[in-house]
C-alpha cells in the first residue's frame, strides 16, 4: 500500500511542524503556502518563548501547555533559541497583590519560580525599573521566529515533505458526496493553476482558517485579533521582562539580538491581508514599555509591525483562552477529508502538530505514534539546501 | 496615517521563463512607514502575483533584502522618507549575485550552504557578540547569557559585493565573517577553506558590505582580520614545524 497522501495549506508554524509529525510518522506530505515561509502571523510573532508565566492565574490548560512545550523546544531546537529566562516584575501596589494569586497559579501548573528581592532582580537585569517592588524568575526565553518554521521545515523535507511555496489555495477539490479530496492552487511564480490530490487536507492557516474552511462550506470560530509590537535599538536586558499582573496591553519587553520587542495590543480588523500600525498603540508601548524598562524612552524605534493571533477561545480579546484546537470538519460540518488547527501560540506549536496528526491518523486508520518530543530538529539553514 | 506622499512604486517583476520588466504601482505612502509595508500593499489590494518575501518584519530574520533605488536594504526596517520624497520614485529590484525564484524572491541556498560549511553559529555566549556600544549598565553575570548572533543571513552583503559579483565560487562577506567569529585556531579545515582563491583573498576591500549590512555585523573588518589569522596560523605553524 502506498503512503497516505496530506497536503497542508499554510506554513507557519502549525504548518510546518506538522509536516514534521506527519513525515516522521511516514506519510506522504505536501505543504502549500501563498508566500514564503512564515509570512503571516508566524514570522511577526514577539518571539516569547512562553513559560505559561503569562497564564497561569487565568488560563492554566494554556499555561501547561507552555511550560511543557517551553522544555522540549529548548532541547530539540536550541539553535534559534535565546535560552535566558524571564523576570515578571512589579511596579506597583497592584503588581504586588497579584503577585499572591501568581504564585499559586505557577505552582498549580508546575511552572518553577524564584522569588528575587529588589536588588537582587536590579543585579541580574540593571535597566529594569530601579523601584521594583518585587520580581520572579521563571524559564522564559526567546525565540528567532523565521528560524523555528524553518527547522522544523527543514527536518520535515529531510523526511520527504514536499513545500510547494507561493502557491495560493484558490479552492478545495470535493467529491460527489460533500468530501474533500484536495487543494486547487496558483503558482505564483509561473502564474499556473494546479490540483493537488490529497486523502487530507489539512488546514494550518491560522487566523486565515475561517477562509479556507468555507471553501468547503465548513467554518471555524476563530477571531483574529492583531496587536501592534515596536521594536528600539539596545538590547537592555538578557531576559524577557514581563510585569506582574494580569495579561494587558504593552506588558511584556523582549530581548532580541541588539533589540528590545515590546508588545502588544489588542483589536479587531476587517482585511486580514494587511493590518496597519495605529500610531496611538505605538505611543502606548512606549509608555508601557518604559514602566519596565525606563530606557526605553530615549532609544530608537527600528520598527514597528502588527501580528494577527488566530484566537479560539471562549471570550474577547484578553480574556479568551490561548489554548489551541483542531477541528475533524466531518463533525462540526459533516465535511470530510479536512480537519483544521488554529489558536494555540508559537510556543506550543509542537503540540499543536501531534494532536493534528493525531486527528489525521485516527481518520485515515494508521497507526503511528508521534515521535516529535524526542527528535532533534535539523538546523533552519538546510531547508534551503534541500531539493523539494 | 500621519502625512501622506504620493510616490511611484517601481516593481522589477519576473516569471518562469519569462525576461523582466518593471510595473508601475501609484501608492499612498507616509513618509514614516517602512518600504516593505507598501510592497504588502500592492500585494493586499492591486496585484496578487507579485512576489516577495519576508517574515518578522522587525530585523531579526533577514528575509526582506531587496535592491531599492540601487542599493540594498533591508525594506522592514528602511523608512520611506530616507529612499524617495513626495511624488517621487521606489524602484525595488531582487538582490543581486543570487539566482532569480520570481519577482523580487531570490534563492539564497548558496549562502546557506556556505554558512553550514564554515559552521557560522546561530546562537553564542552573550559576551562573544561584541556589542560596541553596550547599554549604560551590564548584569553582573553575562558570561551565561546566549544570544543569537548578530547575522541574520540576509544576503545585503553578497548583493552589494563586487568580488561576488566576478566569482559566483566567492565564499562572500557573510560567510567569510561567520568563520571568523570561529576563529582558525585550532581549525586547520576552516583555516584552508578562507586561505584559498574562493576565500579571504577574492575581496578588493570595497568595504561595500559593511556600509549595507543592517546588523552590524562589520564583515569587511572580520575579512581583514581572518587575513591576519591566517599570517599568524602559516607563520607560527613553519615556527612549530621547526
Amino acid at each position: 500500500m502506498s503512503k497516505p497522501n496530506v497536503v497542508i495549506v499554510g506554513a507557519g508554524f502549525t504548518g510546518t511542524a506538522t509536516a514534521h509529525d506527519l513525515a516522521l510518522r511516514g506519510f506522504d506530505v505536501t505543504v502549500i503556502e501563498r508566500g514564503d515561509i512564515c509570512n503571516g502571523t508566524s514570522g511577526r510573532t514577539h518571539g516569547l518563548l512562553h513559560s505559561g508565566g503569562r497564564y497561569a492565574v487565568k488560563d492554566q490548560e494554556s499555561a501547561i501547555e507552555c511550560i511543557d512545550e517551553n522544555m522540549i523546544l529548548r532541547k530539540i531546537v536550541p539553535q534559534v533559541i535565546e535560552p535566558n529566562g524571564g523576570l515578571f516584575i512589579a511596579i506597583d501596589e497592584g503588581d504586588l497583590q497579584y503577585g499572591e494569586t501568581f504564585i499559586a497559579g505557577c505552582e498549580a501548573c508546575h511552572i518553577p519560580l524564584e522569588e528575587l528581592t529588589p536588588k537582587e532582580a536590579l543585579k541580574l537585569e540593571p535597566n529594569i525599573n530601579p523601584n521594583v517592588l518585587t520580581a520572579f524568575l521563571i524559564p522564559d526565553g526567546t525565540f528567532d521566529p523565521l528560524r523555528l518554521a524553518l527547522s522544523f521545515a527543514a527536518s520535515a523535507k529531510a523526511n520527504g515533505a514536499k513545500f510547494k511555496t507561493y502557491t495560493e489555495a484558490k479552492s478545495l477539490l470535493m467529491d460527489g458526496k460533500g468530501t474533500v479530496v484536495g487543494v486547487k492552487a496558483l503558482e505564483r511564480t509561473s502564474n499556473q493553476t494546479v490540483e493537488l490530490r490529497a486523502d487530507m487536507v489539512v488546514n494550518a492557516t491560522g487566523a486565515w482558517a475561517g477562509e479556507i474552511a468555507e471553501m468547503a462550506g465548513a467554518s471555524v470560530p476563530v477571531k483574529p485579533t492583531p496587536g501592534v509590537m515596536v521594536v528600539y535599538d539596545q538590547r537592555f536586558v538578557q531576559r524577557a521582562i514581563n510585569r506582574l499582573n494580569a495579561p494587558g496591553d504593552g506588558d511584556i519587553v523582549l530581548p532580541q539580538r541588539r533589540m528590545v520587542v515590546v508588545g502588544t495590543t489588542s483589536f479587531e480588523i476587517d482585511n486580514l491581508d494587511y493590518v496597519p500600525v495605529i500610531e496611538e498603540q505605538v505611543q502606548l508601548m512606549l509608555e508601557r514599555g518604559a514602566e519596565l524598562v525606563p530606557g526605553i524612552r530615549n532609544a530608537k524605534v527600528r520598527g514597528k509591525y502588527t501580528a494577527t493571533r488566530p484566537l479560539i477561545g471562549a471570550g474577547e480579546g484578553r480574556s479568551a483562552a490561548r489554548t489551541f484546537k483542531c477541528y475533524d470538519h466531518k463533525e462540526t460540518d459533516n465535511v470530510d477529508g479536512l480537519v483544521t488547527i488554529t489558536g494555540g501560540k508559537a510556543t506550543t506549536l509542537r503540540a499543536m502538530a501531534e494532536k493534528t496528526a493525531d486527528v489525521v491518523c485516527e481518520k485515515l486508520g494508521v497507526h503511528a505514534a508521534c515521535a516529535t518530543k524526542d527528535t532533534p530538529l535539523l538546523s533552519y539553514r538546510q531547508y534551503y539546501n534541500m531539493p523539494n | 496615517m500621519s502625512e501622506k506622499w504620493n510616490i511611484i512604486l517601481k516593481v522589477l517583476r519576473q516569471k518562469q521563463g519569462e525576461t523582466s520588466h518593471f510595473d508601475e504601482y501609484k501608492m499612498d505612502a507616509d513618509p514614516d512607514e517602512y518600504v516593505l509595508d507598501v510592497v504588502e500593499r500592492v500585494w493586499a489590494f492591486k496585484d496578487r502575483t507579485v512576489c516577495f518575501r519576508h517574515a518578522c518584519h522587525h530585523s531579526t530574520c533577514g528575509a526582506c533584502g531587496m535592491r531599492v533605488n540601487d542599493a540594498e536594504k533591508l525594506t522592514c526596517i528602511t523608512y520611506i522618507r530616507e529612499v524617495t520624497r513626495d511624488g517621487g520614485t521606489l524602484k525595488v529590484e531582487p538582490l543581486r549575485n543570487f539566482p532569480v525564484v520570481s519577482d523580487l524572491v531570490v534563492d539564497m541556498g548558496s549562502l546557506y550552504r556556505r554558512l553550514e560549511a564554515v559552521g557560522a553559529r546561530s546562537v553564542l555566549p552573550a559576551p562573544e557578540a561584541e556589542i560596541e556600544k553596550p547599554p549604560s549598565r551590564w548584569s553582573s553575570d553575562d558570561e551565561q547569557y546566549i544570544r543569537l548572533a548578530d547575522c541574520i543571513e540576509c544576503g545585503l552583503c553578497i548583493s552589494a559585493c563586487p568580488a561576488a559579483a566576478t566569482s559566483s565560487d566567492y565564499l562572500g562577506p557573510a560567510v567569510l565573517a561567520g568563520a571568523q567569529a570561529n576563529g582558525l585556531k585550532l581549525n586547520p579545515e576552516l583555516l584552508n577553506m578562507v586561505d584559498s582563491e574562493d576565500g579571504v583573498w577574492r575581496c578588493h576591500s570595497a568595504f561595500e558590505c559593511t556600509a549595507v549590512c543592517p546588523s552590524f555585523v562589520d564583515p569587511a573588518r572580520r575579512i581583514m582580520d581572518l587575513r591576519t589569522q591566517i599570517f599568524k596560523e602559516r607563520v607560527g605553524g613553519l615556527f612549530r614545524k621547526a
